[in-house]
């Protein structure tokens, strides 16, 4: 196996498995905004406005991996 | 291979400087919103009643949600953070429009404008809580935190760049691949979902910004959104 499939390989595996973490918090903290939401609908805004932050932190573990995968197959240091 | 969002698009150079692509589209959207701005307030601004309305409408918008984070120091900084929302919100939502690419989707405008708050999230922090006020908080609860600190404070500002740049270009590849593969309507529901995720990114890269300014001038709101990005 050459350098250039290990790397298409790896950026699959990168943003495959990177996902799920990420995919599993997300779920959680929505799950409990809305759970927080549907007891206490008058907080809906302040709820709202922190719930995007929080997800945005989430994801940001998720983005992490694709740039891992981009830099494997856009820019790869490794391969000529 | 070389068509990626990482390599730069150089359309000419000016002297030595090379200019990229998302550097000429970064003007025209600075030139739209100057554009926009004196349309709406300058002296012809009489005319435009419904133009001015809906500016007016998009700036209490923006001053409503850095109160909400910032309460009383909000007017203060309303001219710069709102200018980089309204940067970014055109910015990211240039992809719709046939022809034009969205800069951000670049890693070297997210970049510069992660920088940019960088920057004046440690000015002001010097400015309003004084040199020795400002270093203090990197000893807090312990020296022995002080590289923990540092190192947080770097990857919150990488963590934003890195974010918005991220979910735009990626946003973009899953539409070039999709055009790719299956040909006219297939596209259209997930440019309307980039509109979404412009929106969103726009409104989250500003509220983080607010919120890491909230916490170096000391004014986090209780309960407010966790202030160490990772």
């Amino acid at each position: 196996m050459n350098l250039e499939i290990v790397s298409v390989f790896g950026a699959a595996f990168a943003v495959g498995l990177g996902s799920i973490g990420p995919a599993l918090g997300e779920g959680r903290a929505l799950a409990a905004a809305m759970d927080a939401i549907a007891r206490q609908p008058e907080a809906a805004g302040t709820l709202t406005r922190t719930l995007f932050v929080g997800l945005a932190m989430i994801e940001t573990m998720a983005i992490y991996c694709l740039v891992i995968a981009l830099l494997l197959l856009y820019a790869n240091p490794y391969v000529g | 291979m070389n068509e990626g969002p990482l390599s730069p698009d150089i359309l000419f150079h000016l002297g030595p400087v090379p200019i990229a692509r998302q550097v000429v589209t970064t003007w025209g959207v600075g030139l739209f919103l100057l554009l926009l701005g004196m349309l709406a307030f300058g002296p012809a601004g009489a005319r435009y009643p419904r133009l001015r309305a809906a500016v007016e409408l998009l700036v209490e918008f923006e001053r409503a949600q850095l109160r909400a984070v910032l309460q009383e120091d909000a007017d203060r900084y309303l001219p710069f953070l709102g200018s980089l929302f309204l940067f970014l919100l055109c910015s990211n939502l240039l992809g719709i429009i046939p022809g034009l690419a969205p800069p951000t989707a670049h890693p070297e405008t997210p970049a510069a404008l992660a920088l940019l708050v960088f920057l004046l999230v440690h000015i002001e922090g010097l400015r309003v809580r004084g040199i020795l006020g400002h270093l203090q908080e990197y000893l807090r609860p312990n020296i022995l935190l002080l590289p923990i600190h540092i190192v947080s404070e770097l990857s919150r500002t990488f963590a934003l760049a890195v974010r918005l740049f991220g979910n735009i270009a990626s946003h973009e590849l899953v539409i070039g691949v999709l055009l790719s593969i299956a040909g006219l309507l297939v596209p259209v529901p997930f440019l309307l979902l980039s509109i979404l995720i412009g929106l969103v990114q726009a409104y989250i890269f500003t509220i983080l910004a607010t919120v890491f300014l909230a916490a170096a001038i000391g004014r986090a709101a209780e309960g407010e959104a966790p202030e160490e990005g990772t």
